[in-house]
């Protein structure tokens, strides 16, 4: 076995001994919950960039769980693609927990929101290095469990409403996982996704595979929050405390849905024209649809909530074009999306931590009084809006260009248009929100804590800095490799089985 | 004794419960330890044990219960159950592998054979017993204060 590959089970372990050793001493030890929040989530970031140096060298590096050889037991595998979402979860992990410090202060029990947290994180980083097709499924409801309790953290009423409702419909949508995961058990006899998908390209296609396609597209598309599945998501986002808000939009839906939804349909599945066609459809469809709902919201976290569905409408657009380029881009701004609409929640709950409220049109001349929520949250606007230079230019730029490359001139238009609304929506909130005259009741407004502060300008370094990734040298070793790993498709079987035979 | 027929439910329940409740325990550490070479295991032993406490409970009232088996307790054995589990899981790396069974297996169908896996079932019984007895003293709690706001 490799030594490189040693790291990959870290990325499960150490979340979990993170939740559970704050739920055995986090309440008696006031100091333990945010040094093991915050320390624990840098080291696990560090790792995550420890991991791209190897993978670009050996490309797939297997780990089989208790010295049993893959397809009997589970294996953890890292590729290009892993190794991209464990960079985006963990980055952006650790600054939601910096910013938990001071912010979950207002809370009564944060032991029990860090124990929370660290479930999530140790399903989501689960969901990503997993080989095995049904421990994924119990990462997936792992990590959902863990965001159903944090939705409800508040136990207001319109946040217990909230939860329940994501609790019902996600749970509907791990069911049909469950299913087309029973059903592919049963035609190919394994659970193991590299063994899964050599066995599925000697047996060929089914009328069975469209039908666990169908399924998975609904479960998966359901957590992603694509635009007939979507209507959770307005409701669960906002409700959550803010870094929780954060962490769902901006990694939890990826991990879960994005991720998922890639990782099965390229690598165990196999692709078709006409799932490309589905992806891109549903992804258009998002995009402007979350647009047009966001553009009307006065309350600001459901304003960003409705925009994270159009932005992952971008994502799965530019991965549903299928070219080479496009996957890239739908990469990239799967990146930068959690980047800065990660942001975005950590400023609206930075708006509310000094103001208490979310409504856009109580506000107003809030950067006077808040120079750096106001300076982040221009920055992140502007990314999401996609003004150059900033990182979300970047990526729609190249959805766009692969989109007209790829002759979808109809998607383009609508990829643009989607940019030019976002454009006017985020106006509006700098606008109303921070810009304009300050009203009598803000005099005393007062910038936010120093842990605070600290997150909102790494995420916005972030954000002015994204660009840089696709520079050619920065771009071969870490984009390149995980779109590398969708566009060889079903290599991956046997290229995950054949780490293993030779190492 | 006066005392204990306060809250709670009839003698005559109170009586039964007396007679089984241990048996109950007792049945669920049968089912926990023998769980490598016979049906059951961690996760049914832990229920079983549970329930013994949830028997108690229900009959004589949560001061009762409580006196047994405190709060503060449910709640260490849940968390020390999955912490238990994940150090025997990361003992594994001193053997090279997470999660490899590192002990000796010993003579198949014995009670003391399977290397880790009795010490497993013994932290999954623990983590399942105290999250389903602290999953019931939640439900029973939210009502008693339901029913003191009434």
């Amino acid at each position: 076995m490799n030594p490189a590959s040693q790291l990959i089970p870290l990325f499960v372990v150490i979340p979990l001994s993170g939740a559970f050793l704050i739920a055995l001493m986090g309440k008696k030890l006031k100091w333990l919950p945010d040094f093991t929040g915050t320390f624990l989530t840098l080291v696990l970031f560090i790792l995550s960039l420890v991991a791209i140096k190897p993978t670009d060298l050996y490309h797939t590096l297997v780990y089989s769980v208790g010295a049993w050889k893959p397809p009997i037991g589970i294996s953890l595998v890292q590729d290009g693609l892993t190794v991209l979402m464990l960079v985006v979860v963990n980055l952006v992990v650790f600054c939601i927990a910096l910013y938990s410090i001071n912010y979950m202060e207002r809370f009564t029990s944060k032991w029990k929101f860090y124990t929370l947290f660290f479930l999530m994180l140790a399903g989501m980083n689960g969901v990503i290095v997993t080989g095995d097709l049904f421990n994924l499924y119990v990462f997936l409801e792992i990590a959902s469990v863990a965001s159903f309790a944090l939705v409800a953290f508040g136990t207001e009423r319109h946040e217990l409403e909230a939860a329940f409702k994501y609790a019902v419909m996600s749970s509907v949508g791990s069911l049909f996982v469950l299913l087309g995961i029973a059903m592919l058990y049963g035609y190919t006899g394994t659970l193991n996704m590299a063994d899964m998908s050599v066995v599925l390209v000697h047996k060929g296609e089914g009328k069975l595979i469209a039908m666990i396609s169908v399924f998975f597209i609904m479960g998966f598309g359901l957590k992603a929050a694509l635009v007939p599945f979507h209507s959770w998501l307005p409701d669960a986002h906002p409700s959550a405390p803010a870094p929780i808000s954060a962490m769902l939009s901006g990694v939890l839906i990826k991990a879960l849905g994005v991720y998922t939804l890639c990782r099965i349909f390229f690598n165990v599945i196999g692709i078709t024209p006409a799932i490309l066609s589905v992806f891109m459809f549903m992804g258009a469809l998002s995009m402007v649809v979350g647009v047009f709902l966001a553009i009307g919201q006065w309350d600001m976290k459901r304003l960003l909530a409705y925009h994270s569905i159009s932005q992952i409408g971008y994502v799965i657009l530019g991965i549903g074009l299928g070219t080479p380029l496009g996957i890239l881009g739908g990469l990239f701004h799967l990146f930068n999306h959690s980047v800065f609409k990660s942001l975005l929640f950590l400023n609206s709950g930075a708006v509310e931590y000094s103001t208490g409220t979310r409504d856009l049109q109580e506000m107003g001349g809030l950067s006077q009084k808040m120079p750096v929520t106001s300076g982040t949250s221009l920055i992140a606007s502007m990314s999401i809006a996609g003004v150059p230079p900033f990182n979300g230019f970047w990526s729609k730029l190249l959805i766009i260009i692969a989109a007209v490359q790829a002759g979808r001139y109809g998607y383009a238009f609508w990829a643009v248009l989607a940019s030019i609304l976002t454009l006017a929506s985020f106006m509006k909130v700098m606008k109303y929100a921070f810009y304009g005259s300050l009203r009598e009741k803000w005099a005393s407004v007062i910038e936010v804590p120093v842990f605070m502060k600290l997150a909102m300008v790494i995420l916005a370094f972030f954000c002015v800095a994204g660009g840089l990734l696709l520079v050619p040298s920065v771009q071969g070793v870490f984009l390149q490799q995980a779109q590398a790993v969708l566009v060889e498709g079903l290599q991956y079987g046997s290229r995950a089985l054949g780490v293993i035979g030779s190492g | 004794m006066s005392k204990e027929h306060e809250s709670g439910m009839s003698v005559i329940v109170k009586t039964i419960t007396r007679l089984t409740v241990g048996l109950i325990f007792l049945f669920g550490i049968y089912i926990l330890v023998h769980g490598h070479v016979s049906p059951g295991g961690g996760f049914a032993g832990g229920v079983i044990i549970a329930l013994s406490f949830v028997h108690l409970m229900l009959a004589y009232g949560k001061e009762v219960s409580f006196k047994k088996l405190p709060r503060a307790v449910v709640h260490f054995f849940e968390s020390f159950g999955a912490l238990m589990f994940l150090g025997i899981a990361l003992l594994g790396f001193t053997s090279g592998y997470f999660f490899i069974n590192f002990i000796s297996k010993g003579q198949p169908f014995k009670l003391f054979s399977a290397g880790i896996i009795p010490l497993c079932n013994i932290a999954i019984s623990l983590k399942v017993g105290a999250g389903l007895f602290a999953i019931f003293l939640a439900l029973v709690l939210l009502k008693f204060e339901a029913e003191k706001r009434k």
